[in-house]
């Protein structure tokens, strides 16, 4: 039985499907403003009922990308498939799609209910209908006792939830979220990622959110995409983005990680083949067990995550364990976790994080002690962009 | 602190070098003589006379229709002129139109007055009402863009594309979001027009026919020939409208404001 | 993100008409009337009604048109010095009065701006409302103060400081005419000042007295310099207008008083010489395309 990357969230890869159609397609789209090319080249497709996040930092393309979906902006070059039909060129006002606003863009002289009222008027629903409709709405983000109030007369959790209410009230095939819980503080922002999600199983609508935030992205995607300078970087679930991330960019961008640059000097795997693989780091050697490209020589990455490498003053008995051996540094307290910071002989840090698991420790490790870090060889991973 | 009092002596002075001559024009709108400088107590004879003054009530009469009219063209003019110098990011000769946008709002005017005299005369139009009033909506619709377009630069542009992400077309999401939000700023721009409509004498009297005497005019005329009392009642009452207009404006503003305050405190309570 | 919703391929038509209608309407009313203007101007006097003779016998007749130009009443300018002697008149008395209307305005805006955030409303409220009010009216208010049997004269023989056989001998003299341009303008002058001192970020001042810096030292190399925006913006909008200025000089001024506001206004419904009185308005124009150039500048990046 092969081993999983981390979690797995619920029976849901339609992506690992070569029969499932998409629903959503990007095909080879183009956007300049002027000289500057904001999404360059992109082709991405998204499937029915995903949980899909853009990722990455600002001016990577992703609100533009969004846009493109929504048709505030027209592609420069290629075209966007909804359910196999090309929408290109298509406005607005006459896309399937709904959007979430990072301002929420909720109408000030409106109140809750003709809020989210406003996107079923549009379709001259009987007024029975759009009732039921605002009150099924105004339950679902608990909000029915707030109807006749002003988005003035809100704290930011309620119009943020008034805003979803409304881009959910006309059941578009396709939800957009521009960072739809930016100007929420840290507890509301993890509470709300949950009732997010919560929703999007309920409904069974297909979901695009747009967020600079990687902990948000990995908390409540089916899958990421990482972006920047307009392309792609990598497409893949949470768990494989953080576990198997295919490049530098991507490592580095998610969470915290150590990268060794070296050179391979002995490998075992090709092309669908894993095997072992041994890199040389300025002296100091490490090896890795995975499905690797690269051939003897060539310049790689060697990258380990914090918390996969452990820490002892002890050293190792293991020897087909990877191991360094320095001086402590510096210690970052977090208070779940601590971070070490390990200077090497040769000045270069290498971080381990430890969860602290008691409150009280025998024999603290502390600034100045000589220590081993060792980690599995199953646990750092060979990057070759 | 001597700084304090030195603005606050500042600030009386010129204050007082603002509205001791107003005053005293009021006050002596009240005085039973007809020399200026001798006080005779207190009458309403002017204001009675003033109103049985036929040639200065059908001047009013003229004056208020085409403040009316032009005012309300002008801000129709002037609102799409503030929307084309802001969301139209390019279009040939958009120099030249921010140029003719900016240039009435300075310009004398004599020059303003006689070139479209002139224009009339050269495509043989009658001087008249009309005349006036198109003179009118011409220099006052770039004041109404001034004020609508200082609104618009700071409007959040998503409430329209919200609008139009639930399907509501352009025009309509003009109609239903955007006007409604910017109403404010068209409305102090249509006062602003009006009282200039009714202020101005001379690009009027260049465009002015028979029958379409404006106030100004028929004042004008009137205190070359001297001060009079009469004249003291009507820019009495003229005074009294503006300063009644402005106050309502204001107190609405402050009235919004209070209703600004409730509502953040009432979001405050409720919480998140 | 880029703002190019503007350039949204959808709703065409109407987006055609918003930009259409304000455009030829300036077009037709403001740009076509200076053309025409600057045409009559090279026309001669007839004494018909209208009474020049026209230029253009049809809009085809480029032709003759070429041909029947003169520049005669432009010689006719030059020729008489008193035009010359109003339009260098009109600027004294602009440039004059611009300075006066800063030396007054300035302090006033910067109380203003200093004033604490409670009042500041009110006094903003007071001097908007003389701007809202007529000018003809403003000015009328100062006739009666002004003349030789006026409240002024009335006010200085109660206090003694003038017997009573002496009169103020203001009324149709410069003095009037500035007293009258200042309090007229006044409010043109302050409102953009205040615009631009009450943005200004007070901690900038704090900022520079910490760093060793006198209050009054710190008003010449901090607020000064940063309220220049402000001080070419009021002093373009009173400068321009005053030059063409024909009410004040006319109800206020003497017969020496010489404005060409009221040059023009003479021209015209007096003596009935449209073409000359084009061309003086054409000269006019010419010596303020510079400082309109500069308000226009201004604005633009303000906007």
């Amino acid at each position: 039985m092969a081993k999983t990357l981390g979690p797995v969230k619920r029976k849901f890869s339609p992506w690992t499907d070569p029969a499932s159609v998409p629903f959503i397609r990007f095909e080879n789209i183009t956007k300049r403003f002027g000289n500057f090319t904001a999404v360059d080249n992109l082709t991405l497709d998204i499937y029915e009922r995903e949980f899909f996040s853009l990722l990455g930092p600002s001016g990577c393309g992703k609100t533009t990308l969004m846009r493109i979906l929504a048709g505030f902006e027209e592609p420069t070059e290629g075209r966007i498939l909804l359910q196999g039909k090309d929408i290109s060129g298509v406005p607005p006002y006459k896309r399937p799609t709904n959007m979430m606003f990072q301002s929420y863009a909720l109408f000030p002289h409106m109140s809750v209910e003709k809020n989210i009222a406003f996107g079923l008027k549009q379709d001259n629903l009987a007024k029975g209908e759009i009732d039921t409709r605002v009150e099924e709405m105004l339950k679902l983000v608990k909000l029915e006792q707030f109807a006749k109030r002003k988005p003035a007369q809100l704290s930011g959790g309620q119009r943020q939830r008034v805003a979803l209410a409304r881009s959910l009230a006309k059941r578009p095939k396709v939800l957009l979220l521009d960072e739809p819980l930016g100007a929420l503080d840290k507890k509301l922002r993890e509470e709300t990622q949950f009732e997010l999600m919560d929703i999007q199983q309920t409904l069974g609508l297909t979901f695009l959110i747009v967020t600079h935030d990687q902990e948000e992205a990995m908390t409540v995607s089916d899958r990421i995409a990482v972006m920047d300078k307009g392309i792609i970087m990598q497409v893949a679930t949470p768990a494989e983005i953080y576990e198997a991330p295919n490049s530098r960019y991507v490592a580095d961008f998610i969470g915290d990680i150590n990268i060794l640059e070296g050179t391979v000097t002995q490998t075992d795997s090709a092309l669908g083949a894993p095997g072992l693989v041994r890199i040389d780091s300025d002296g100091l050697s490490v090896a890795a067990e995975q499905e690797c490209q690269a051939v003897k020589g060539d310049q790689v990455a060697y990258a380990v995550r914090p918390e996969k490498v452990r820490i002892s003053q002890e050293q190792p008995a293991d020897t087909s364990l990877n191991a360094a051996y320095g001086e402590v540094w510096d210690i970052g307290y977090l208070g779940d976790f601590s971070v070490f910071l390990v200077k090497m002989e040769d000045g270069r840090i290498v971080r381990a994080a430890q969860a602290n698991v008691s409150r009280l420790v025998d024999r603290p490790i502390t600034f100045g002690d000589m220590v081993w870090l060792t980690w599995s060889r199953d646990a750092g991973l060979v990057l070759t962009r | 602190m001597t700084k304090n009092r030195l603005d606050a002596t500042v600030l009386t002075l010129g204050f007082a070098f603002l509205y001791i001559p107003i005053i005293i024009l009021v006050v002596y709108s009240f005085n039973a003589s007809r020399l200026v400088t001798v006080w005779g107590g207190f009458s309403l004879n002017w204001y009675v006379s003033m109103w049985s003054n036929q040639g200065l009530m059908d001047a009013a009469w003229v004056t208020a229709r085409v403040g009316l009219l032009s005012a309300t063209f002008g801000t129709i003019l002037g609102t799409l002129a503030a929307l084309t110098l802001v969301r139209y990011q390019k279009f040939p000769g958009k120099m030249l139109f921010s140029g003719m946008i900016y240039a009435p709002l300075v310009m004398p005017e004599v020059i303003t007055g006689l070139s479209l005299l002139l224009l009339f005369v050269a495509i043989g139009v009658d001087r008249g009402f009309w005349t006036v009033i198109i003179a009118h909506t011409t220099f006052t619709m770039c004041y109404v863009a001034i004020v609508v377009q200082s609104r618009l630069l700071t409007f959040d542009r998503s409430l329209e594309e919200a609008a139009l992400d639930l399907g509501c077309p352009p025009v309509k999401t003009f109609f239903q979001i955007t006007l409604p939000l910017i109403l404010p700023a068209v409305i102090s721009g249509w006062m602003l027009a009006f009282t200039l409509s009714l202020d101005d004498l001379v690009i009027a009297s260049f465009n002015t026919g028979p029958g379409a005497t404006t106030l100004p005019i028929k004042i004008y005329s009137q205190v070359r020939l001297g001060v009079t009392p009469e004249i003291n009642a009507i820019c009495t009452i003229l005074i009294a409208l503006v300063t009644l207009g402005v106050i309502a404006t204001s107190i609405g503003t402050k009235r919004a404001e209070v209703r600004r305050i409730r509502d953040e405190h009432m979001a405050l309570r409720t919480g998140s | 993100m880029a703002d190019t919703t503007a350039d949204n391929p959808h709703a065409k038509p109407a987006r055609w008409l918003v930009v259409a209608v304000p455009y030829l309407w300036l077009l037709l009313f403001f740009v076509a009337p200076f053309l025409i203007i600057f045409k009559i101007s090279l026309s001669d006097t007839a004494i018909a009604m209208p009474p020049y003779t026209p230029v253009f016998g049809g809009w085809g007749a480029i032709s003759d048109f070429v041909s029947e130009l003169d520049i005669e009443n432009y010689l006719f300018l030059t020729e008489d010095p008193l035009y010359f002697q109003a339009y260098m008149s009109s600027l004294r008395i602009a440039a004059i009065s611009t300075f006066l209307l800063l030396l007054i305005g300035y302090p006033m805006a910067l109380a203003m701006a200093r004033a604490p955030n409670s009042i500041r409303p009110i006094l903003l409220m007071l001097v908007i409302l003389p701007f809202w009010t007529s000018f003809l009216i403003r000015v009328y208010a100062w006739i009666g103060i002004l003349k030789p049997d006026g409240l002024l004269t009335l006010a200085l023989q109660t206090f003694g400081l003038m017997g009573p056989d002496q009169q103020v001998e203001i009324f149709r003299t410069d003095t009037a005419v500035f007293i009258g341009i200042v309090y007229s303008y006044l409010p043109f002058m302050v409102l953009p000042l205040y615009a631009a001192l009450e943005k200004m970020d007070n901690t900038l001042l704090e900022a520079a007295n910490d760093l060793g810096c006198p209050p009054w030292k710190a008003f010449w190399k901090i607020t000064f310099p940063l309220s220049l925006p402000g001080v070419i913006a009021g002093s373009m909008i009173c400068f321009i207008p005053i030059t063409g200025e024909f009410v004040i000089p006319d109800l206020l001024g003497g017969a020496d008083t010489l404005m060409i506001g009221k040059t023009l206004w003479t021209e015209f419904f007096s003596n009935r010489d449209w073409p000359l009185a084009s061309a003086v308005a054409v000269v006019l124009l010419l010596m303020l395309v510079v400082p309109i150039a500069i308000f226009q500048n201004q604005q633009k990046k303000v906007a």
